[in-house]
C-alpha cells in the first residue's frame, strides 16, 4: 500500500468532491461556488476557475460521465449544468427546472449521462432529461412514498433503476424509466417490468436512522447503504414482488459513516465522522468488517498510546498526569499537554464523501477542506 | 477531587463525541431556512431530533444531552450545595451568558432546570475541531465546579474579616 496523496485545498468545508472520467480535473463545493482545478500527479492542484451561480450552499457535484459536464445543487432550490463554452473558454450555467421549493441535497449522472436525478428535501426526486425543442433541462418528480428529506441517491447501471435513503430510515428503489429517452431494460433481480415511479423495493434499518449513503454494486446485483446508527448494510433482492434474498446488517463501533463507494461486487469502502476509511468484504452468503485503511485509536474512549511506561518522569509531570486522568478522564502523556493535539488520521475531521477514483483506489473529500486518494 | 467525577466525565466526553456528529441540513418545512432542528418546534418531522440522554453524577449535579441532525444542545445543571453557591451560579452564568456572541457555542437563556446551555451546530463542527470542542465542554464543567468552590472560599474569608472588624468595637 503506497502512501496517501493529500491535496489541502484551503480550510473551509467540503461537501462534496468528483474526479472527471479521465482523472484530470477535479471539481469540490465550497461554500456557495464550486472550485475546478486541474490534476495532475506530483503537483499541486491548479484552481481553474470558480463557478458562481448558486446564492447558497452547493450541496453535491457530480461530472457527467462523458465529462463535458458539470452538474451541481444547491440549498437554494436549484441545480445547473455547467457546459464548457468553446469559444470563450468559460463554464456557462443552465438552468434545470427542478419544480422544486426546498433545498436540492443530492444529485447524480446516471451511467449512460442521457439524464440525472436530484433529490430534496421536498419530498420528491427529480428525474431530469435534456428536452431539445426547448433547449433546457426539465424533471419529472418520483414522489410516493417518500415522507422526508432524501439524502443520497445512486443509479443502477442499466440506467433505470435508481436508489434513494431518506432521513425516516427508507431506502427505497425506483423505476426512473423514461419513455422516448431509454430503451427497454432487460429485466433484472429487482423488477422486470418498470414504467415510471414503479417501487420496486422498500428497506428500513432496524433502528429507523437516517441513511447517510447509498450505492448499488457494479453489476448492480446488490446495494449498500449506511446509516447514523453506525451500521452498514447489504441487501440482494430476491426478485420483483419477493421478499429480498438477503439483507447483511453490520452494526460497527464506530462513529457513524457518511458515505461508502463499491470498490468491486466484494468489497465495500466507508467512511465517515470517524475520519477513517473502513473496509468490508462479503459476498451472497455474508459480510463482514475487513480492515481499518489507517491504524487509529478509538475515538470515544481516547486512549493515546503509552509507549515505554518506565521512562522516568518529574514529580510534577507525574503530577499533572494523574491530574488529566482524574479530570478530564483520559490517560495522556504529560509531554503531550499542551501541544495542539492532533488525531492520528489523514483526514482532521469528518469524510463527507468517498468516490471511486481507480482500481483499488478511492479518492475522499472531509470538512477539514482535504482531498485525499487514497490506495487500498 | 472526588473520586466519582472520572467516570461522570469519561462518561460525558464518550455521549458527546456520538452525539456531535452533524451535518449541513436546510429546513424541510421553511423554504431557503436552515436553522438548527433542535430549536424548532418539531411537531411537523419528528424523524429529525434522537432521543435526549441525561448523565447524571447527583441529583444536584446533570448534563441534558438533546440531539438533533444539525445541531446538539447540551444543558448543565452546576452542583449547589446551599444558597451561597446558587446565588454565585447564578451571577457567574449570567456573566457568561450576557457575553454569549464571544464564546459561539454558548446559548443565551438556559433550558429550564439547568443552569447553561450550549448549542452546537453543524457550522461549528465545520469551523472547530470536534474534539477539540468536547474537551472545553468537559474542562468548562470541571472549571466551574472550581470556580464556584474557590469563589465561596473567598467569600466566606471575607465575611469573616467583615464580621471581625464589625464586631471589634463591641469586644
Amino acid at each position: 500500500m503506497t502512501a496517501p496523496i493529500i491535496y489541502q485545498l484551503g480550510h473551509e468545508s467540503i461537501k462534496d468532491h468528483v474526479f472527471s472520467p479521465d482523472r484530470q480535473f477535479l471539481a469540490i463545493t465550497k461554500d456557495n461556488n464550486i472550485e475546478v482545478y486541474r490534476v495532475s500527479l506530483g503537483n499541486r492542484p491548479q484552481l481553474l476557475t470558480t463557478l458562481k451561480g448558486h446564492d447558497k450552499t452547493v450541496t453535491a457535484v457530480d461530472i457527467s460521465p462523458d465529462g463535458g459536464k458539470i452538474l451541481t445543487c444547491s440549498q437554494d432550490r436549484n441545480a445547473l449544468v455547467w457546459e464548457l463554452d468553446a469559444a470563450s473558454k468559460e463554464y456557462k450555467p443552465t438552468l434545470v427546472l427542478l419544480r422544486i421549493n426546498r433545498a436540492a441535497t443530492a444529485c447524480k449522472w446516471s451511467p449512460f449521462g442521457n439524464k440525472f436525478a436530484v433529490g430534496s428535501a421536498d419530498r420528491v426526486i427529480a428525474v431530469c432529461y435534456y428536452e431539445e425543442e426547448n433547449d433546457w433541462w426539465i424533471s419529472k418528480h418520483l414522489k410516493k412514498p417518500l415522507k422526508s428529506t432524501i439524502t443520497c441517491l445512486d443509479w443502477h447501471p442499466n440506467n433505470v433503476l435508481l436508489v434513494s435513503g431518506s432521513t425516516d430510515g427508507h431506502v427505497r428503489v425506483f423505476s426512473a424509466y423514461i419513455k422516448g429517452l431509454d430503451e427497454k431494460p432487460e429485466p433484472t433481480a429487482w423488477g422486470v417490468k418498470l414504467p415510471f415511479q414503479t417501487l420496486c423495493g422498500d428497506f428500513i434499518t432496524e433502528t429507523g436512522a437516517w441513511i447517510h449513503d447509498i450505492a448499488f454494486s457494479p453489476q448492480g446485483t446488490s446495494a449498500a447503504f449506511v446509516a447514523h446508527d453506525s451500521s452498514i448494510t447489504v441487501v440482494y433482492p430476491g426478485g420483483e414482488g419477493l421478499p429480498p434474498q438477503a439483507i447483511y446488517s453490520i452494526p460497527t463501533d464506530y462513529l457513524p459513516f457518511k458515505s461508502l463507494v463499491y470498490l468491486s461486487e466484494n468489497r465495500i469502502v466507508a467512511g465517515g465522522h470517524n475520519c477513517n476509511l473502513i473496509v468490508f468484504d462479503g459476498n451472497e452468503s455474508g459480510w463482514k468488517e475487513a480492515f481499518k485503511v489507517e491504524k487509529q485509536t478509538d475515538l470515544t474512549s481516547d486512549h493515546s498510546n503509552v509507549q515505554d511506561e518506565d521512562e522516568e518522569i518529574s514529580s510534577h509531570d507525574a503530577l499533572n498526569m494523574f491530574k488529566q486522568l482524574d479530570l478530564k478522564g483520559r490517560v495522556n502523556r504529560p509531554s503531550e499537554k499542551g501541544s495542539g493535539r492532533v488525531l492520528n488520521t489523514v483526514h482532521q475531521n469528518t469524510i463527507s464523501s468517498v468516490k471511486v477514483y481507480g482500481a483499488d483506489q478511492v479518492s475522499t473529500s472531509g470538512i477539514d477542506g482535504k482531498v485525499v486518494i487514497f490506495s487500498i | 477531587m472526588s473520586q466519582s467525577l472520572k467516570p461522570y466525565l469519561t462518561a460525558v466526553r464518550s455521549s458527546l463525541t456520538a452525539a456531535i456528529c452533524l451535518e449541513d441540513f436546510s429546513s424541510q418545512v421553511i423554504e431557503r431556512h436552515n436553522r438548527p432542528e433542535i430549536e424548532v418546534d418539531n411537531s411537523h418531522n419528528p424523524e429529525l431530533i434522537l432521543n435526549p440522554m441525561v448523565i447524571a453524577r447527583n441529583e444536584n449535579e446533570k448534563i441534558l444531552i438533546e440531539p438533533s441532525i444539525n445541531s446538539v444542545r447540551i444543558s448543565i445543571k452546576i452542583k449547589q450545595a446551599d444558597e451561597i453557591e446558587q446565588i454565585l451560579v447564578h451571577k457567574f452564568t449570567r456573566f457568561l451568558t450576557s457575553r454569549a456572541e464571544n464564546f459561539f457555542i454558548l446559548r443565551r437563556v438556559p433550558i429550564k432546570g439547568y443552569d447553561i446551555s450550549f448549542l452546537v451546530t453543524n457550522i461549528h463542527t465545520e469551523q472547530m475541531l470536534k474534539d477539540k470542542l468536547v474537551d472545553f465542554i468537559i474542562e468548562f464543567m470541571e472549571d466551574v465546579d472550581k470556580e464556584i468552590s474557590e469563589m465561596k472560599l473567598f467569600l466566606n474569608a471575607r465575611a469573616r474579616v467583615i464580621a471581625e472588624a464589625y464586631l471589634t468595637p463591641f469586644d
